[in-house]
């Protein structure tokens, strides 16, 4: 035994799994996580800029809230945000990695543009969004229901399909953005219907700096109650966590996966739909990739880190399009480039998710 | 003989969040010595070993390889200290050969090479009386030649330790009985060997001393010649136990599921039940006796309606059922529980509620698009209740819960149903002894009932004490079907193996095994 090791040191530092945190030490650990990505974030900007960082965190705040139309801008972004994490919230805790919401929102978008450009003018205002709403959740669920066939019949990977179907549809925006491009060589639609408003959201109220805000808001908002309740109460919700926790018990209970995985990706692509159509109608009143913008991504962090519970979701998708709002706004006061609140975004980030790990794990350090 | 210590432990701690896996154990390790390690599943064998391989370090005490203390932080340090483990799960590359599989991950020596390898495999084979052609490629192999496989491969790399976890779980009566000749040999050749398994009588056979665990503490040890079953078990255990199963009599009553000319392909399309007669009564436990993978699964799993069956006949009080969906079959009243190897595969919902899991069956009742939670709180209440499920609460996710508790939640919830056929697989796989026998007594209790239950077991013993009748697979075929009062261990083994075939033997008798005489089967409504 001539080559045996003689360290007798214990490892400098072990992982170990714990389990049954209480609620509150966990939110702790996240809260925590927060300040000291703010700390850091502060650190950050002093040393580049040598500015205050707390009224850098004031400027921050400023562009998310600064004003009473601002405010409403963070809330409608962030209720597109959340539509598109609701979407995605059955899917994901059916154990179904739909990666492709990018693609269900900029369909439905498509659609949503579609038929602004060709009913807007004609058909009464009702009668557009009705058909908006129908065709926009119709062309975001096809796009969700072609992974989940396939995946159902010949068993292909959801994750790479659904991503693929991504490619298409921003294909797809080019292609329309290309035919409806106004004015001509612009290579963009520009708004749509700018004077008729044929096809916008109706606003509601008499403030303009409120009212476009209110329908899309209130539609997220009725929508997150539904998905709450739907996975929570429903028989469809019970099917989608036994399918999720383990698709033999399922079976064995006589479920009908197949169904049951169509159907949830029916739902899951619907509402990522309905998403590019609020945007698209109730937001932006035009169609280009930024309909979807990265939202199709970034809402897998809102579901994931809510545990998919609907209502976390809002608190979620809050702070990320707070981040994104105020990370622009000390771009423009502080003439920092846009790279430098990319760089905050992403170390707050970092610690918000990266406290899951102390969650569910400690540490143990070698002892003396 | 010579009787160095190889490994020592002391006073090894390892904790899992709140749970000890393993407190204060001292174990001692001898070189030309077979030691076996006893104890019930989660007793911490598994863990202890593991942290002898590196895979777990201990949160305290002391471990000596060789007289030397030493800490080992990784398998790589394992390696390093000549300690070699055989694990449950096989760890090798199916598409690589077995000569590949064992030079994977061997950098230390360059110069090494395929064809010196092959050599050297050869050589070990010979010394201790292997069978492996190393040009085999893995996805070949049976698991007995996988598991000799990962036996040759920590011997090439130099093992002076050997760690078997549970070696024989997966193995054939003869299988075994070569492998404990190996181990044999291997013993005479100095190494040190440590065999985990719960199975008294292979302890009693191959071991020189036994190590007892229970509930992560350490018992004892004890020479393996002044001791007896009853006395390991009382050790294991930590109380006298009765290893008595009752056996209640029951009128018996008319057929209720009969099984006519069934074939079943498995998921590989290979015949995993092939034309296989046989039926249960009401108020009998028909065993169901076969090494693991012989169709016992697959044959489960076409019962309950999850599976397409290839031919033959599934008649329950006279209605054909095998063309039924599993909901449907659930209605007719036959229950099936089915635990595979991680026991939470089919029939739970791991991250889910009592209560959840409670609703399984059930859930789609009535026409209101809302789960009924109260009902399944109020069922969770009355099981844990009635059969002592220990759980913080009805809301507990069942993962959380220990394994006897777990399969009380499955059996609970399929009794509470009243069905009048019972399938169950393995009920007592993992449960310690107390909890093994509160399952046979609920058994019992259901064929009091009239309940008929086809009883798919391991432990022979336990069966020959339990069940009616048993009826013995092997490769799909039935060997024979047997009371369990007219035959014996080895009768019931011969035939797994299929030494003996009771049925050739008996195709000249007017009356054919497995079809009953007062079958619900009309008259040429079979053939």
């Amino acid at each position: 035994m001539s080559n045996l090791q003689t360290k007798t040191r214990e490892p400098f530092l072990r992982i170990v799994k714990r389990d049954g945190m209480k609620a509150w030490q966990s939110w702790g650990i996240r809260g925590i996580a927060l300040l000291v990505a703010l700390i850091i974030c502060a650190l950050f900007v002093y040393t580049i800029t040598e500015l205050n960082p707390l009224s850098v965190y004031g400027s921050m705040a400023k562009g998310a809230f600064g004003t009473t139309r601002r405010m409403w801008i963070t809330f409608q972004d962030t209720a597109i945000l959340l539509c598109v994490a609701l979407g995605l919230a059955p899917a994901f805790k059916m154990k179904f990695w739909n990666i492709g919401a990018e693609g269900q929102i900029l369909v439905g978008g498509i659609a949503t543009a579609a038929c602004m450009i060709y009913f807007g003018e004609i058909l009464p205002p009702w009668l557009t969004i009705l058909i908006m709403v129908l065709t926009s959740a119709g062309a975001g669920a096809l796009w969700g229901l072609i992974p989940a066939l396939f995946k159902t019949k010949w068993n292909t990977n959801e994750t790479l399909f659904t991503l693929m179907m991504n490619y298409i549809a921003i294909q797809l925006t080019a292609f329309f953005v290309a035919k409806w491009e106004n004015p001509i060589g612009s290579n963009s639609v520009g708004v749509i219907n700018p004077d008729s408003k044929g096809g916008w959201l109706p606003e509601i109220g008499t403030n303009p700096r409120v009212s476009p805000y209110i329908l899309p808001v209130t539609i997220v908002l009725a929508l997150t109650v539904f998905m709450f309740f739907y996975l929570k109460n429903t028989k469809h919700g019970y099917e989608i966590s036994i399918v999720g926790d383990s698709e033999n018990t399922a079976r064995y209970a006589g479920m009908n996966v197949k169904k049951i995985v169509l159907r949830t990706m029916l739902i899951s692509g619907g509402i990522c739909g309905l998403a590019g159509f609020i945007n698209v109608s109730g937001a932006c009143h035009t169609i280009s990739e930024g309909v979807s913008g990265g939202r199709g991504f970034t809402a897998i962090i809102v579901a994931w880190l809510a545990k998919f519970n609907a209502f976390v979701m809002i608190f979620v998708s809050l702070l990320l399009v707070f981040l994104e709002k105020g990370a622009s706004q000390i771009a423009s006061d502080y003439g920092l480039n846009n790279e430098a609140s990319e760089i905050m975004k992403g170390i707050i980030l970092f610690f918000v998710l990266g406290s899951e790990f102390f969650i569910n794990y400690r540490l143990i350090f070698r002892k003396k | 003989m010579e009787q160095s210590s190889a490994i020592r432990l002391e006073n090894v701690t390892k904790t899992f969040g709140s749970v000890v896996a393993n407190k204060d154990i001292c174990l001692d390790i001898k070189r030309g010595e077979i030691l076996s390690l006893l104890g019930e599943n989660g007793s911490g064998k598994t863990t202890l070993m593991n942290m002898l391989s590196g895979i777990y370090f201990p949160d305290s005490g002391k471990i000596y390889a060789y007289g030397q203390e030493v800490s080992i932080r990784s398998p790589k340090d394992a390696f390093d200290l000549h300690i070699g483990m055989i694990h449950q799960h096989f760890k090798l590359v199916d598409i690589f050969t077995a000569a590949e599989n064992v030079i994977l991950g061997n950098s230390n020596d360059k110069k090494e090479n395929l064809r010196t390898a092959t050599a050297r495999i050869r050589e070990i084979c010979d010394k201790y009386g292997f069978d492996v052609d190393p040009n085999q490629k893995v996805y070949n192999m049976s698991v007995s030649q996988k598991q000799t496989l990962e036996i040759v491969k920590v011997l090439y790399h130099g093992a002076e330790v050997l760690i078997l976890d549970e070696p024989t779980a997966v193995l054939t009566l003869q299988e075994t009985e070569k492998l404990f000749k190996v181990l044999r040999n291997m013993k005479e050749a100095g190494k040190a060997i440590v065999i985990i398994t719960h199975k008294l009588n292979e302890v009693l056979d191959i071991s020189d001393r036994v190590s007892i665990l229970r509930h992560g503490e350490y018992i004892g040890t004890v020479n393996t010649k002044d001791a007896t079953d009853l006395s390991l078990t009382e050790m294991m255990v930590g109380k006298k136990v009765s290893l008595d199963i009752a056996r209640p009599v029951v009128e018996k009553k008319k057929p209720l599921l009969e099984i006519r000319d069934l074939t079943i392909r498995n998921d590989e399309g290979n015949v995993a039940i092939d034309n296989v007669n046989f039926y249960i009564r009401g108020g009998e436990i028909l065993g169901v006796a076969g090494i693991a993978g012989c169709g016992q699964k697959e044959l489960c799993e076409a019962i309950a309606g999850l599976r397409k069956i290839e031919n033959g006949k599934m008649i329950h009080q006279g209605e054909d059922i095998s063309a039924m969906s599993p909901k449907q079959i659930t209605e007719k009243g036959i229950s099936m529980s089915f635990i595979p190897e991680d026991r939470l595969g089919m029939g739970l919902a791991p991250s889910l509620s009592i209560t959840d899991n409670m609703l399984l069956k059930t859930y789609s009742e009535g026409k209101s698009p809302f789960v009924d939670r109260k009902r399944g709180r109020n069922e969770a209440e009355k099981i844990i209740e009635d059969l002592d499920v220990v759980t913080p609460s009805t809301e507990t996710p069942v993962r959380r819960l220990s394994g006897g508790n777990v399969q009380k939640v499955l059996l609970g919830r399929e009794i509470k149903s009243g069905p009048n056929v019972i399938i169950t697989a393995y009920p007592v796989r993992g449960l310690d002894i107390n909890s093994s026998y509160l399952i046979y007594d609920i058994l019992n209790q259901q064929k009091q009932n009239d309940v008929g239950i086809l009883f798919i077991g391991e432990d022979l013993d336990v069966m020959l004490s339990l069940c009616d009748k048993i009826m013995v697979l092997c490769h799909g075929k039935v060997m024979g079907i047997v009371n369990a009062e007219n035959t014996s261990k080895e009768e019931l083994g011969l035939m797994m193996t299929g030494a003996i075939n009771l049925m050739e033997a008996r195709t000249t008798d007017e009356k054919k095994p497995g079809i009953a005489k007062d079958s619900n089967i009309k008259e040429g409504n079979h053939e």
